[in-house]
Order: structure tokens, then sequence, then C-alpha cells
């Protein structure tokens, strides 16, 4: 409570000074000091558990090390890139990958936009149905993945029957887990499913931060609804869609979890994404070497598209 | 050689960590690691014996199917001695020795007159020998294993089907003696109403995680001719893992899958199988002998109900696939002298009798090949002959990618469609020469 | 933020449309959260229930998955349980009712535990060094502020399950593997770049002319800190602080990969409660339900902030 005072009459005082002086002296640690006391520990802290990790993976991208044979390094030089992207059962796990990242993000930008708009007519109730939507992205990924294994099956799962009872096909005429055709667009559902109220929320933020007197103005000019949307509100809501789909690509193409207990990658490879591929290659085949020139790529991948999108991203938000 | 999923009789939720069976003489206690499942149960009921002879008592680290490899691999690796003792995967067995993880056990064998000629010679080769087929023993054979199948013998002897199957095939319904039989006979049951609901015709292995599809593939392609490498020159695979006839053992596979498996059972291993089985949906089951005891007494489907047989011919001979365990010294264990007295006290005909009744499954050529075995059950005889006819996927050190990639190839074929069965086996050559390039060996 | 105007579109949607809207927002909402129910109706289903077919919508709710949750049991004949002593409470009644006998406990309430310490521990240190290096940013001219900000920001985006490959081989070396510390120093390590972005948001709010004042009046920067700065931020550490929860809480990957047993938490552990025929889905559903409860209670206290924090705060409301 005495920290809620000091603020206050500090407040009083603060007002009632002339400008603040930027330069000045101060007893105990100097700023300078202070500065590096409060951001070292965090800059450290990274340093040794994201930065130094990377380097020491990019180094043994160049080895044929395999961490549970007790033997040397043994450098091999560009070997494992050049197995890598010469392997066309890879590629066809980043083709997997490629659909899996953009028809979620399709698919969550529709809805999700879709829902925002909906919401944003604010009807009785509208941010209880809000926090509701939002609950699917607030769990955890694995652990709900697990649990769509059961509600997927074809028999004793309430999803086909579900799906039976709108459609008229009998509950184990399809599976969606199983099958080659279904499985790609089945976690495609499911991680729509979990992320699509972030996108949403999102949306939702673009479009309260829309200021009501550009409508005003829109109308008074007589715009229809349908070219007020087009002019105003989607121009206005895409830089923040932008953002929504850059974390969720983000989020996508690193996706393990969820898939991994969903199909672990089946039937055939057919929802095998490059993480967990990866993941078999680091550890389960333990061929550290080549899982590590994988994870290398993968960073590259992220980071450099993710640089690129930004710098889009301030230019759309420039404008 | 079971690493994945299941587990019949026992263990909900995870871990079993049971604390010290009885009082500990001395304070010595030994900790001994095995996958959580009903043999298990078994062991700890005879260990009882064990403490009471001489007062060490026993601590156990059971693990589920699912973390078992990982979890006692990543220990063995880590040089940790949270295990004296182990049951681990015949597949270890190549890493165990060649990374010294195991005790060596000749001069403990030769000193105590253990012979190895008293257990049956393919578990000796699977679960103790490395190098393959020299004397070089790293574990005593403790849990035998190999595939079987189960079928409804009531269904079997229904009048009205053994009619119409006698006037499609002209033969009796009974169980099959050759792939091709089991074909017939699994299409055949595909699709009809018993009991007032509809059944496939058998139920086979297709997980792709970990080990559930090889596992269950080369019962048919070791009888097509399928070989791991040249007999004549080792690790040489070019046209013996490729073979025609191992196509051809795909290719049957694959039939039986898309002809006669439940649907939905496309990840399916152990436990699906025995479900399958239980719930009246399948007429015939692809499974471990391990699960046959429970089966057999099972309230709704054993009994009068259930027949077993052994995996059926092809071509080119009769093989199955083998499983189960040996036991082993970890050579990190800080009790190595009582770790072995233990051995020794597991070895002798007694225990490995009483073993055999509590529900474990000794590899003793006495206990085995006894009648009285014989007669206990109605799965002993074919249990018997199935393990004088075995045969085991690689014990390379780095049998891991070598198994994986074997699942990714075949799970791609037989469930995914994907090109043809001699495509996913030269694909799998190159996987494998690739592997063992890396192990250092000449695949050429 | 200060201004609570209200941005009411000029034009009022016509009150069918508001209707259509609340109609289809509803239906989404209702569809969307049924596999959760399905979870919390399968935890209080007996086994046969669960996976009976076809999928039982009513069924007689039993606490059969939560014992078979907490304990250890093996499945016994019939005569044999009749030879027992009989059942001492009423989950062992529970459990011989369908001829299981429990032997022991099982490692839940560890991986409960596990999740609470590396969840809370992580938290704690990546709020405080968060808040000390969000001050740190917000505050002083620190030289290349952008990039370092960048850069802690670009710690967020490695792939968890590459980086994970050399963590593990460092791990192993430092004696850290498969331990809480290990757990709690790599969960804050990622929160952090969080942390330090939302908060960083939060103190840049707080007007400077009140630590000016502190200072002016001889306090020391830290004092000023410490006594004028904190208390203002109180609103945005707590949000913070669960957002890092939340992360922790859930993570799975890293803990499945860099922990076996000592340090598993509960995402990794809850896959893999299996029963006598499988998964034992009412056990699952059960740990599922537990484990989802905190965040339903964290979800509804952040309603107000959750956009700040899976936006990094790019995104202000």
């Amino acid at each position: 409570m005495t920290g809620m005072d000091t603020t206050t009459t500090f407040a009083d005082r603060a007002s009632k000074r002339a400008p603040p002086r930027s330069a000045r002296r101060v007893v105990g640690l100097s700023d300078r000091a202070v500065v590096w006391l409060f951001i070292a520990p965090t800059m450290l802290l990274l340093l040794a558990i994201n930065i130094f990790p990377l380097i020491w993976a990019i180094r043994l991208s160049f080895t044929g090390f395999m961490a549970n044979l007790p033997r040397p390094l043994g450098f091999v030089g560009i070997a494992n890139y050049v197995d890598i992207l010469t392997d066309e059962d890879l590629w066809t796990n980043f083709q997997v990958t490629a659909h899996f990242v953009f028809w979620t993000i399709a698919l969550q930008v529709l809805i999700g936009l879709a829902l925002a708009l909906l919401i944003n007519q604010k009807f009785r109730g509208h941010s209880f149905w809000t926090t509701v939507i939002l609950l699917p992205m607030m769990l955890s990924p694995a652990v709900v993945g697990n649990f769509w294994t059961l509600l997927l099956q074809p028999q004793i799962g309430p999803f086909n029957y579900f799906i039976g009872f709108f459609t008229g096909a009998p509950a184990s005429s399809f599976t969606m887990i199983g099958s080659v055709k279904l499985a790609p667009w089945t976690i495609v559902m499911v991680n729509t499913w979990m992320w699509t109220p972030y996108v949403m929320l999102i949306c939702l933020a673009g479009l309260r931060s829309i200021p009501e007197f550009i409508y005003e103005a829109a109308e008074v000019d007589r715009a229809s609804p349908w070219r007020q949307f087009w002019s105003i509100t989607l121009p206005m809501v895409t830089p923040f869609l932008m953002l929504a789909v850059l974390f969720q690509a983000i989020q996508s193409f690193e996706m393990f979890d969820l898939v991994n207990l969903l199909t672990s990658g089946g039937p055939g490879s057919t929802t095998e994404l490059v993480s967990i591929t990866l993941k078999r290659a680091a550890f389960e085949k333990w061929e550290t070497g080549y899982a590590s020139a994988l994870a290398v790529i993968l960073f590259v991948t992220v980071f450099g598209a993710a640089n690129i999108y930004v710098r889009v991203l301030n230019k759309v938000k420039q404008q | 050689m079971l690493k994945s999923f299941s587990i019949a009789g026992i263990v909900t939720a995870g871990f079993v960590a049971a604390a010290p069976i009885s009082a500990q003489a001395e304070g010595k206690t030994l900790t001994m690691c095995w996958a959580a499942w009903d043999p298990a149960n078994a062991l700890v009921e005879l260990d009882k014996d064990f403490t009471k002879q001489t007062g060490i008592a026993m601590k156990y680290e059971f693990v589920p199917w699912t973390s078992y490899a990982d979890h006692f691999i990543n220990l063995l690796n880590s040089r940790s001695a949270e295990c004296d003792l182990i049951i681990g995967d015949s597949q270890w067995i190549g890493g165990a020795a060649e990374n010294k993880w195991y005790v060596k056990l000749n001069d403990f064998f030769d000193k105590n007159h253990i012979s190895m000629e008293s257990f049956l010679p393919a578990t000796v080769v699977g679960y103790a020998e490395w190098p393959k087929n020299t004397p070089n023993y790293w574990g005593l054979p403790a849990m035998a294993d190999a595939v079987g199948w189960t079928y409804r013998k009531d269904w079997f002897a229904k009048p009205d089907l053994r009619a119409e199957f006698k006037a499609k095939y002209k033969r009796e319904l009974e169980p099959p003696k050759t792939w091709d039989e089991l074909l017939e006979v699994s299409k055949f049951f595909s699709g009809k109403l018993i009991d007032g609901k509809k059944v496939y015709g058998s139920y086979i292995f297709t997980e792709r995680g970990s080990e559930g599809i090889t596992m269950g593939v080369t019962n048919a392609m070791y009888n097509y001719g399928f070989e791991y490498m040249d007999p004549k020159k080792p690790y040489h695979m070019d046209g013996f893992v490729n073979s025609p006839g191992a196509a051809k053992g795909m290719d049957v596979y694959k039939a039986l899958f898309d002809c006669c498996q439940p649907p939905g059972l496309t990840n399916a291993y152990m436990q699906e199988g025995l479900d399958a089985f239980k719930s009246g949906e399948v007429a015939m089951q692809m499974n471990w002998y391990a699960f046959f005891p429970g089966l057999a007494k099972d309230p709704k489907v054993g009994g009068d109900k259930i027949g077993f047989f052994k995996n059926p011919a092809g071509p080119t001979g009769q093989f199955t696939q083998l499983g189960g365990q040996g036991l082993s010294v970890v050579a990190a264990s800080k009790d190595i002298e009582d770790s072995l007295a233990y051995v020794k006290w597991f070895a002798q005909p007694a225990v490995q009798q009483k073993w055999t009744d509590l529900g474990g499954a000794s590899a003793s050529k006495a206990v085995l090949e006894s009648d009285a075995y014989k007669k206990s059950a109605p799965y002993a005889p074919s249990f018997v002959d199935s393990m004088a006819m075995v045969k085991d996927f690689w014990a390379e050190p780095l049998y891991v990618p070598l198994l994986l990639d074997m699942q990714n190839r075949v799970h791609d074929y037989v469930v995914a469609n994907k090109g043809t069965s001699q495509q996913a086996l030269d694909a799998l050559v190159k996987d494998w020469k690739r592997v063992f390039t890396q192990e250092g060996k000449d695949p050429s | 933020m200060s201004g609570a105007r209200l941005h009411r579109p000029f034009s009022e949607p016509s009150p069918l449309l508001r209707w259509l809207a609340a109609l289809v927002v509803v239906t989404y909402a209702i569809v969307s959260i049924l596999p959760i129910v399905w979870i919390g109706m399968t935890a209080f289903k007996s086994q046969s229930d669960a996976i009976a077919y076809p999928p039982k919508l009513l069924f007689t709710p039993t606490l059969e998955g939560f014992v078979d949750l907490f304990t250890v049991q093996t499945r016994q004949p019939h005569d044999f349980i009749a030879k027992l002593p009989p059942p001492a409470n009423w989950y062992e009644k529970l459990a011989r009712s369908h001829d299981m006998v429990i032997v022991g406990r099982s490692r839940v309430v560890e991986r409960f535990v596990n999740s609470i310490i590396i969840g809370f521990g992580s938290t704690i240190l990546a709020t405080l060094l968060g808040t000390l290096a969000a001050y740190g940013f917000s505050r002083f001219k620190v030289p290349l502020a952008d990039d370092l900000m960048f850069f802690i920001l670009s710690t967020r985006m490695m792939p968890p399950i590459a980086v994970a490959v050399p963590i593990y081989m460092m791990y192993r070396y430092l004696g850290l593997y498969d331990t809480r510390t290990g757990m709690i120093l790599l969960y804050t390590a990622v929160n952090v770049s969080l942390a330090v972005w939302l908060l960083k948001g939060f103190i840049d709010e707080i007007p400077r002319e009140y630590e000016e004042a502190a200072l002016i009046d001889g306090y020391t920067r830290l004092q000023a800190f410490r006594k004028v700065v904190l208390p203002q931020a109180v609103t945005g550490i707590a949000a913070t602080a669960i957002f890092c929860l939340i992360f922790s809480w859930n993570e799975y990957a890293f803990d499945l990969l860099l922990s076996s047993s000592e340090a598993q938490t509960m995402p990794p552990f809850i896959p893999f409660i299996i029963g006598e025929g499988g998964q034992n889905w009412p056990a699952v559903a059960a740990g599922t339900t537990l484990f989802l409860a905190p965040i339903f209670v964290f979800t509804i206290a952040l309603r107000k902030h959750l956009l700040r924090g899976i936006t990094f705060g790019a995104v202000r409301k």
C-alpha cells in the first residue's frame, strides 16, 4: 500500500514540476550498471539455451555423429545436406507440411475473420460466447490431440456418428485417421479447430481498432455495406490478419505434438510433417548429424521466411 | 521383440514403481527392469522365493511398452545404475554387447554349470548371443515369445458356415495351414453376419510408429523367400531383402489387409488386436503368444470358443516372427555379484518350471518339451512348434533406424497404397545400406 | 488505453442481422466445445461405456476413471478376489467390482507435482527476468536495442524439435537431463522472450515522470524501480505470468525429449495411461479433465489480456 501512496504523491509532484531533466545524477548504481544488471541475465540465458545449442547444431550438421554410439564426431562435410536436399521421400514430407500449413491458415483466416465480423455485431451475450470459442486454443495440443483419436474412431467415436447424422452415411463407412485421402484433411481440421479462435481474436482487435468516423463518412457518401466492407473494413483489418498469419504459419510449420499424437504420421507417410521426420531422425534413429542438418534447414527456412514476411508486413502497415 | 503398445491383464496408469517386496536382510536390494505387462506380475510373484532364500529384496521398474525401448536404452546409454537386472528386448543385444551395457556371462555360466544347451536354440541366438551364432553370451533366455494366431473355434464349427465353405472351396473349413488358405478363409468370413453383427476375416498388425507392421509383415515375407542377407556374405542384401519372393510375401500381407482388416485399424498393434478379437469383430487374430494364456481364459471368447494355430506356411517355408526377451546384468550396476546370484537362481530348472506355471514363459527345453506342458494349455503345442521356426529382425547396434526404415516402407505400401511391393523393398535395401555404412559395415 | 470510448458503428446492425450473427456464433461455439464436453463426459464413464459401439450419450456416471488414474491395478480371477480380506475403502470396492485389485498408487501425482513445480518455477523466473529486462529496454538507451529485441523475439521462432537435439546433448553433459532444474531453465528461456515483449509494452505505458520524481527525491534507481514502477506494473506482470504458465503447463515436445521419469510432466504422461485393452479412456479423460481445469480458470481470468499475450504485445487493445 505504501507503494501506491508514494506513487500518487510522486505523481502529484511530478505533474507540478517543470519538465523532467533527462540527464541526472543519481545515488546508488549508475544507470549503465542497472541496464546491464537488468538485461544481462536474460541475454545470458538465451545465449546458453538458444544460441549456443544452435551453433552446436550447425557444427554437428557437418558430422556423422550419432548420440547413442560412443565414437568421435567424424566430419563428413556437407554430405548430410546433400542427403537431405536430394531425398525424394523427405521432399514428400515437405509437401505434406506445405499442404498442412496452407490449408490450416486458409481455413483459419476465413473462419476466424467471419466469426470476428459476426461477433462484432455485438449481440447480447457475445462476450460470453467469445470466451467459449477461445477455449480450444488454451488447451494442451498433445493432451487434446490424443483424445481426438478416440473422437475419430470410426466405430466407437462420436465424430463419425455426428457426420453420419447429418449426411446419412453409415458411421463405420469411412475413417478419418486411417484413410490416405482423409488423413491429411483430418490434421487440417483438428488444427483449425484448435487455432481458429486465435485468428478470430486478432481480427476482433483489428475490427475494434477501426475509428467509427470512417464509417460515418462512408455513410454520408452512401457507400453500400458491401463496399464499406471491401474498402474500409478489410484494408484496416489486413495488418492484423497478416500478423495472425505470421504467428500461425510458424506454429503450423513447426507442428509436432498434435499431429504426432493424432496420426503418428500415417497412414503411410501421408501426414508425416517435417518435424515428425526430424524427431524420428534425432531421437529414435539417433542420426544426430543428419538431424542437426535438417534442423538447421528448418530453422533457416522459418527465420528467412519470417524476415521477408515482416518486411512486407511493415510496408502494408505504412500504407 | 515386443516394443510398442499393449498390456494384457495389468497396470493401469503408467509407470509402476513397486516398493521393495519384503524385509531387507542386510539392506540389500536389487532393481529389476522390464515392461509393464502380465508376465511381469508373474515375475513379482516368482521373486518372492528369491527374497525368502537370500534375504535380498527386489524392487521393480516396469515401463509401458510404448516407452520401454526409449526409456531403458536411454538409461543404459547414460550408464545409469538404476537397473541392476534388466529383461531387455532381443533387438538391443547388439548395442548392449558392443557398448558393454551388459555384463558378459560366459565365465559365469561356465563356473556355475549353466549350459545354453538347456534352452531352446532360437532363444539362445535371439536373447543371448552377440555376434549371432557365436558362443558369446550377454543374457539368459528369460521370456520365450513368438507370433501366433487365434481363431473363433465356435464360428469355424457352425454347420451352415462349414457347408457354405465346402461348397465354395471344395475343402473343410479348418484353421489355415498356408497363407493362401489364410487369405481364403479370411475372405470367406469378411462381411458375414454372425450373431447379428458384421464380422471381418482377420486382424493383422499395422502399427506405424514403433515396430508393429514389421512384426506382422515378416510373418508372410519369411515364408515367401525373404532373407535379411546373403547367408554366404554378411550384410549383402540385394536379391535377398528385395527378392521377388519377398515382394510376393508383402503383396499377400497387403491383400489380407485390403480384404479383411476391420475398419479403422490402420495403425494398430497388440491391444487393438485383443480388442477386436474379444469384441467378436474378427474370426482370426495375429498376436504374440504372451497374450494367449489370458485369451484362453477370457470370459467372453475364451474356453471352448477359442482355438490357436501357428503361423501358416508359404511356398518357401514356414517361419514365424520371434518375440521375447533375455535376462541380463547391467554393467553399471553397483551390485553385480548379487545380480549374478539372481541369474543363477533364475536358471534353476525348478524355478524355470514355476515361472511358466505362474504365467511367464520359460525358454528352457526341460519345461517346454515336457508332455505335461503340451497338455497344460490349448495353445501350448502350437507354441512349442512356433518356437522351433522363429526368425528375428536385425539385432544390430543400429537396429532402430533399420526398424523405422522398414516401418515406413511397409506402411507406405500396405496401408497407403504407395507404389509396388518391389519398389518398397528396393527402397528399403537402399535405406538399410545407408544405415550399415554408418555403422561401419560393408553392405555392398 | 485510457479512453473507454465506444466505437459504435454509425449504422446499428438490424435486429435480424444481429439475431443471425448470434445464431451462427453460438452454433460454432457449441460445436467447437463438443470435443471438450466429450472429454468431461468420458471421465465419468465406465470403461465399457467409454468404448461402447455406438457411442453412448446417456450413461451411469462412475468414478472408475479417476480411481484407475490414481492407482495401479491387476486383474485377478473371481475366486482369488473372494479370498481377499474385504475392501478397506470405496475405491478398492469399486475396482474389485470389475475384477481388479489395487496394488499401489500410480505415478500420476508425481507427474502433476512436476507440472506444478516446473510450471510455476519457470513462470516465476521468466517473469522476474522479463520484468528486469523489459524495464531496461523501456527506460534506458540500450545500444542496438531494436536488434536485441528482435533477437529475443527470434529465439521463439526456433522449432522446438530442432533445438532439442543439441540441448539434449548439452543437458546430458551437464547432468541436467531429466531434472526439474533443467526443465525450469529451458521453459524460462522459451518464456522469457514473451515476457520481455509483453512487459515492455506494459512498462512503456507507465509515465516516466513518476520515477523521475522519485529519483529527484533521492531514491536510487533500484528503489525507484521497486517502489514506483513495480506497483504500477502489477497487472501487466500478473497477465504475463499467466501466459508463461499456460505455455509451460501445456508444453509437450521438450518434456517428452528431455525427461524420462524424474522430470516428466502431465502432457507426455497422459497419452500413455494404458489399461488392459489399450488406452484406458476414462482414466485418460479423468487425467485430461484434471489437467485442463486450471486452464479454464485462467482463460476466464485472462480474457482482457488475451490478445496482447498471444501476439507478443504486438497488438494492443
